[in-house]
């Protein structure tokens, strides 16, 4: 059987500085997996890198059993909201479409079947009145929704997520969460930066935790621990402790 | 904690139609621009005597040379701009000058396409030596882009100089152009053309080709690079297409307006541009249409005040770039300046009524008269219009309450509110004091923190909002400071009023 998502003996290093150190992962199951780490844990760069966005020092990662190169058209991908210019001469519309690129390859423009299907993925995350405004008016969580819009567009079967949740307000942070449950409950696998250790339990079933080294990975029931999150962030206690409330709220949790 | 109130973010979504705005803005400017240059055209080419023909052919083939130039120039410097890569092409268009004097010397002559290869080449090389540099570490890419186009424009000079001396390529005419000569015709095929624009108008073709062809791959590499990459599009091979196409319009210009006016031409519609659209079609068609003002309108200038043509063509593409910067409506001072001001005055408006209307609540028992002046020492507790509104906003707001008809005098010559003014003003009263108990009931605040706020607040709470705030206090009839909020309803309202 294939697995998902291989990642075998990955490290990654900026100037001779490892970023990423012999991460090794292994996804067989669609899973609504969050990438949790301190800050500088390496957590963007190892979707990066399996994407083949920064350059490897060693290992490799393959999806589908296939390298990534070959899959891509089943690649979705959030970046981070500050990753863009927000000032961008482009409607909501136009951004969403382009999660349709991919798929249409070169020299092919977006038609009708395009823009039909981008607006649909609109209305998915509630944006469906905003296609024709500028992306720069938009505020912070809407424009978190246009990203997720956006990844919906590529018809993937698996999803990268970068932090697809930071900045938003709480109903946002729910409407984003009920949009990645759906793509999970269509056997979309999605591997998603999170941020907010008190919401991992709410929302995830599946836990990597990740700093410079893979410290531990496994469904959140086992892995969520306040030993493994320890052995993750050292020993700074105010995070541990909101954490170890969250453990404690999540296991109440149907 | 109510997260249906604190989710809102934003109060309205108006559906602007922008195309139509922008389109009709693009028209007018163009329509103005061809009446001027028109003028100016007929008094540059005013016969010295009567009988003498006019001469157009010069003037119009200058005109048409540096529009073709300029529109190429625009078109691809709208992709720098966007990408924050204004630099490169100024490093570019300086850098190719080795391969020109290579092709150069190679070939023999200084026109046709071995030119063309010889800068598209260079052109490459500086764009992947400066990222090589920068990748190597240790230096950033700025320095890196800084040390490779003024190594190779130095290379070149130094070509020139010791091999091509006596040739007609100078280091002069590389960074000056020779659009004076522009006039100057031959014949190509039967017909009488401008020899620059044998260069120029074949590049524009290609610029505009290479841009339909490559739409959404430069509009995704532009906007999002991680993305666009992530999804497999060749990133490296559209960036080093467009570093080439940037190269051919470089070199295709040079002849006509100069290195230094390429990088102009390059940069400066293209940031006006950005600075006018909402939308990549939008853009680039400013751009043209601006870098095609700035070498008609720069002709007209440059031969009325008897000065380098070039030089006036950038000039006034500066100009135009000062004016976006004032007029942009985005974000343009004029416009931000507008809406500032139309903003105050409502506001100032706004609580002037609503200080007459708690003025009225507090005399409705004695029945004592309110003056507007008196009043103002009400809504000055806010801070608001006695600080921020000056004597004009006054006047403007004073104007605006009697062109709504808000308050109308009674027989002793002092404002009262009617019963429009008291209506709009009994909907931000109530705003106000729903806010006020908004804040009161769900954060921790003292009780001299509610009033700011909500004074604040009243004018940008919608019927929708209030609506939600209405579910969330369920029934709260009184402030926190004990006052009457007053109901939704006009009805109930007159009614107590009148008791």
């Amino acid at each position: 059987m294939n697995s998902l998502l291989d990642i075998h003996d990955l490290t990654v290093a900026y100037h001779r500085k490892p970023v990423l150190w012999d991460v090794d992962l292994e996804l067989h199951q669609p899973q609504l997996a969050a990438i949790v780490g301190p800050n500088g844990a390496g957590k963007s760069t190892l979707i990066k890198a399996v994407l083949g966005l920064v350059p490897l020092a060693s290992g490799r990662a393959q999806i589908f059993g296939e390298p990534v190169a070959r899959v891509r058209q089943r690649i979705g991908y959030v970046p981070q909201r500050e990753s863009v210019d927000w000032d961008f001469p482009v409607s909501v519309l136009d951004v969403v479409l382009m999660g349709t690129y991919g798929r249409l390859g070169w020299f092919r423009r977006p038609g009708r079947d395009e823009r039909e299907w981008a607006r649909e993925c609109l209305e998915k995350v509630g944006l469906a009145q905003y296609e024709h405004q500028q992306i720069g008016q938009l505020s912070g969580g809407q424009q978190q929704r246009v990203f997720l819009a956006r990844a919906l567009a590529q018809r993937a079967d698996i999803y990268f997520m970068d932090e697809p949740m930071a900045g938003v307000d709480a109903a946002t942070e729910r409407l984003i969460f009920q949009v990645l449950a759906d793509l999970r409950a269509a056997g979309k696998a999605i591997i998603a930066v999170h941020h907010d250790l008190r919401t991992v339990p709410q929302y995830f079933d599946y836990v990597v935790l990740l700093n410079v080294r893979l410290v531990a990975a496994g469904p959140r029931e086992t892995t969520f621990t306040p030993d493994n999150l320890r052995k993750t962030y050292g020993g700074r206690l105010a995070l541990l402790d909101a954490a170890a409330d969250a453990i404690a709220a999540g296991s109440g949790a149907p | 904690m109510s997260t249906a109130v604190a989710s809102r973010q934003s109060f309205a979504a108006p559906q602007t139609a922008w195309a139509w705005n922008e389109w009709w803005l693009l028209a007018s400017y163009l329509a103005m621009s061809l009446a001027l240059v028109v003028i100016g055209l007929e008094w540059v080419t005013r016969p010295a005597a009567s009988g003498v023909p006019r001469d157009l052919a010069a003037p119009l083939w200058t005109i048409a040379v540096g529009s073709a130039s300029a529109a190429s120039c625009a078109i691809l410097g709208c992709y720098l701009v966007l990408r924050r890569m204004s630099l490169l092409g100024d490093a570019i268009s300086h850098a190719v000058l080795p391969g020109i004097v290579i092709a150069y010397l190679l070939s023999g002559q200084l026109t046709g396409w071995p030119i063309f290869i010889g800068a598209l080449v260079l052109g490459v090389v500086t764009a992947a030596l400066t990222q090589g540099l920068s990748s190597l570490g240790r230096v950033s890419e700025d320095t890196s882009l800084g040390i490779v186009f003024t190594s190779l424009f130095a290379l070149g000079v130094v070509l020139i100089q010791g091999w091509v001396r006596h040739a007609d390529l100078d280091v002069d005419c590389v960074l000056q152009g020779q659009i004076d000569f522009a006039g100057v015709t031959q014949e190509f095929y039967g017909w009488q053309i401008s020899r620059p624009i044998l260069a120029l108008l074949p590049t524009l073709v290609v610029t505009i080709g290479f841009v339909a062809l490559f739409w959404k791959e430069l509009k995704i590499v532009s906007f999002d690079p991680a993305l666009a990459a992530a999804m497999g599009v060749r990133v490296a091979v559209v960036h080093y297409l467009l570093m080439a196409m940037v190269s051919v319009a470089t070199v295709a210009s040079f002849e006509a307006v100069g290195s230094i006016l390429v990088v102009a031409m390059l940069i400066v519609p293209a940031a006006a541009a950005d600075l006018l659209s909402s939308r990549l079609s939008m853009m680039i068609a400013w751009a043209m249409a601006i870098g095609i003002v700035s070498a008609a309108l720069g002709y007209v200038l440059g031969a009325a005040l008897d000065t380098s043509v070039a030089g006036m063509m950038a000039v006034v593409a500066g100009g135009q770039f000062a004016l976006a910067v004032v007029f942009s409506p985005r974000s343009g001072l004029a416009s931000r300046w507008l809406r500032n001001l139309l903003l105050a005055v409502r506001i100032t408006s706004e609580d002037v009524i609503a200080g007459l209307y708690r003025a009225e609540e507090r005399d409705q028992a004695t029945g004592v008269s309110i003056e507007l002046s008196g009043v103002r020492g009400e809504s000055t507790r806010s801070g608001i219009d006695e600080h921020s509104a000056s004597p004009f906003v006054r006047w403007l707001a004073s104007w605006r309450i009697a062109h709504l008809g808000w308050t109308a005098k009674d027989r002793l010559g002092q404002a009262r509110l009617t019963d429009a003014g008291r209506t709009v003003a009994r909907k931000l009263v109530r705003a106000h004091r729903l806010w006020e108990t908004y804040l009161d009931t769900h954060f921790d605040l003292p009780r001299d923190h509610l009033h700011d706020a909500a004074e604040r607040m009243e004018h940008f709470l919608d019927p929708e909002l209030q609506a939600e705030l209405d579910a969330e206090l369920a029934g709260v009839a009184t402030d926190p400071h004990g006052k009457q909020i007053p109901p939704a309803d006009s009805a109930v309202d007159s009614s107590s009023l009148e008791k």
